[in-house]
């Protein structure tokens, strides 16, 4: 359960450059939900998510985590439940480690990092298994270090590493963005089956409006750091991307100029 | 040694070292030589401390320049109060050990606290720690130790020649600290640690506290280096408060040229190669030293001892610079 109310994010406050991000957002999530975020650009959707992640305090409102409020909690200590995948590939793996030491360091989210050996045989066997289940072979490379992977596999790792112990918050960053089409396609299948598998509470930010309709169970569209659009059910399944872009107009009263980047 | 090249490599540079260090051993005379080997070793804890520094937490650490001579003076200071406790070599290695800890926690704090750079966080612990390090000495800045007790004495029943003596105790020493820093780095908290230094970002995510991490890793790393300063002034027999200066460019010579030729990736060799640089190092270095020069028609060149500085930091800047090069070389 994820509970975000009245949460304000001002950027540069008091500066000529002042930016308020996010407006007064409140969004309650249920556990099991899987919800899609889509907006234009510097529509706050990043910042959302960063937000519930921990990487700057919210100028105003609070964030709850599982009945906790952890408004004030640093990155790292929310770590323990919210569990995230970056647009970047590179930005989720230590390059210069190795395949299961990157797993090494996902396996101990939201344990005490002590003096215990971080590549058990346990782990390692555990490691092996969840890599084979990716289908991309990387079993047999787990010594080999991260930099030698694809942008894809990276990726793929990546959410592997966020899934791989127990979190509250799946947080993923226009998570494929980064990817050719048909590595983009492969980790938005992985993601949609882990997802429904182990049935984690996910918020996916997208900048494809077929994708936000396609997965997960509801979307929410964000419009100047203001939430315009909740749809869930049977409402969201007779949506069209159509509907989405049209909606989208009659909300904001003006035309969209960028109607192609909103339906590729 | 999973990996046939590793072992075949391996075996190539140790009987390359082996077959230098015979004619280097020949050529430098055996006290010369064996001195280098002892100063290289010392060094190796510098090394491995800059590597920790360096390497792991990619925090391009000063503060060295300052905990070297911080751990050869708190040694001395010891032995030469006298305490029936204190004064007890072990012990005194132990307080400058903690000591360097502290001068690393310093650093590291006005790093994470007050967001000073990493680089200037360091100069300034470096330069107070010259005041502290002649109110160790009570105002000398030269402190002797010879004739006092030391760890060396250990070595006392083993009827090893001289020569080898405080090589071979350097030696099991710097084998026990790359056996622990080791293990710590391939524990949970360890690899924390590396990833740190390699991706803060994704740490945090990670829900690793990066700034513990960098108290840890500074404490950690400034102590070795204090009980290289501290071994030392046990070694050489005076400890100097202004022989600090140059300390991270022979811990970083010792990293570099470690990851040059042992340019392999598992931890312990990586550690291990700290201190094979360091003595290879301090080799050339001699050896520089030794050299009788050139001379073209009348006018002669040969190596001075304050020439070793300019030479020191070009080989640093080159075995920086030729990752670079090579693979810009490859984008042509």
């Amino acid at each position: 359960m994820i509970t975000v109310s009245e949460l304000e994010v001002v950027f540069g406050q008091g500066t000529p450059l002042e930016k308020r991000a996010l407006n007064g957002v409140d969004l309650k999530v249920k556990d099991g939900e899987f919800v899609s975020i889509i907006g234009s650009n510097g529509a706050g959707k990043s910042t959302l998510l960063n937000a519930i992640a921990g990487d700057f305090p919210p100028s105003r409102g609070t964030i709850e985590i599982g009945g906790r409020d952890v408004s004030g909690w640093s990155t790292a200590r929310r770590a323990a439940w919210v569990s995230r995948v970056f647009q970047d590939p590179l930005a989720g793996s230590c390059a210069d480690l190795t395949i299961e030491e990157n797993l090494a360091l996902a396996a101990a989210r939201g344990t005490r990092r002590g003096l215990k050996r971080a590549l058990t045989p346990r782990r390692r066997s555990t490691f092996i298994q969840r890599v084979a289940e990716l289908g991309l072979g990387l079993e047999s490379r787990l010594k080999d270090r991260m930099a030698l992977l694809s942008g894809g596999q990276r990726q793929a790792t990546a959410l592997l590493m966020a899934t791989l112990s127990p979190s509250q918050a799946l947080l993923l960053d226009e998570h494929t963005a980064a990817l050719d089409p048909g590595m983009a396609e492969f980790v938005i299948e992985l993601t949609r089956r882990i997802v429904a598998d182990e049935g984690h509470t996910a918020l996916m930010v997208t900048h494809s409006m077929s994708q936000a309709l396609s997965v997960g169970t509801r979307t929410i569209m964000l419009h100047e750091g203001k939430i315009m659009l909740d749809v869930s059910g049977e409402e969201r399944d007779s949506l069209t991307v159509e509907d989405l872009v049209a909606k989208f107009r009659q909300m904001r009263g003006q035309s969209l100029d960028d109607d192609k980047l909103l339906t590729s | 040694m999973r990996n046939p090249t590793t072992a075949i490599w391996s075996a190539v540079a140790v009987l390359a070292a082996g077959g230098l260090s015979w004619l280097l051993l020949d050529w430098l005379g055996a006290f010369a030589f064996w001195n280098a080997i002892e100063i290289g070793l010392v060094y190796g804890f510098v090394g491995l401390g800059v590597f920790l520094s360096f390497r792991v937490l990619n925090f391009p650490d000063l503060t060295v320049d300052g905990s070297f001579p911080l751990g050869a003076m708190v040694v001395a200071a010891l032995l030469i109060g006298g305490d029936p406790f204190w004064g007890n070599p072990w012990i005194a290695t132990l307080v400058a050990f903690v000591a360097g800890c502290l001068a690393g926690l310093v650093t590291a704090a006005l790093n994470v606290v007050f967001k000073i750079l990493h680089l200037l966080a360091s100069i300034l612990t470096m330069y107070a720690l010259y005041s502290i390090n002649l109110r160790v000495g009570d105002g000398r800045p030269n402190l002797s130790v010879r004739n006092l007790d030391s760890v060396v004495d250990v070595m006392d029943g083993v009827g090893l020649p001289s020569n080898y003596v405080e090589p071979t105790l350097l030696l099991v020493l710097l084998v026990i600290a790359i056996g622990l820093l080791t293990w710590f780095l391939t524990t949970d908290f360890g690899l924390g640690m590396r990833a740190t230094g390699i991706n803060p970002k994704m740490a945090r995510a990670q829900g690793i506290p990066t700034g513990r991490n960098i108290y840890a890793g500074m404490a950690l790393s400034n102590g070795l280096v204090a009980v290289g300063g501290g071994l030392f002034a046990q070694t050489a027999g005076f400890a100097d408060a202004t022989s600090g200066t140059g300390t991270i460019v022979f811990g970083l010579a010792a990293v570099i040229i470690g990851e040059t030729l042992l340019p392999f990736r598992g931890i312990w060799i990586l550690l291990a190669g700290c201190v094979f640089g360091s003595v290879i190092y301090r080799l050339a270095r001699q050896s520089a030293l030794e050299w009788d020069g050139i001379c073209v028609g009348n006018s002669c060149f040969e190596v001075l001892a304050s020439d070793l500085n300019i030479i020191t930091a070009a080989i640093v800047v080159l075995a920086l610079v030729l990752p670079q090069l090579r693979s810009w070389s490859r984008s042509r």
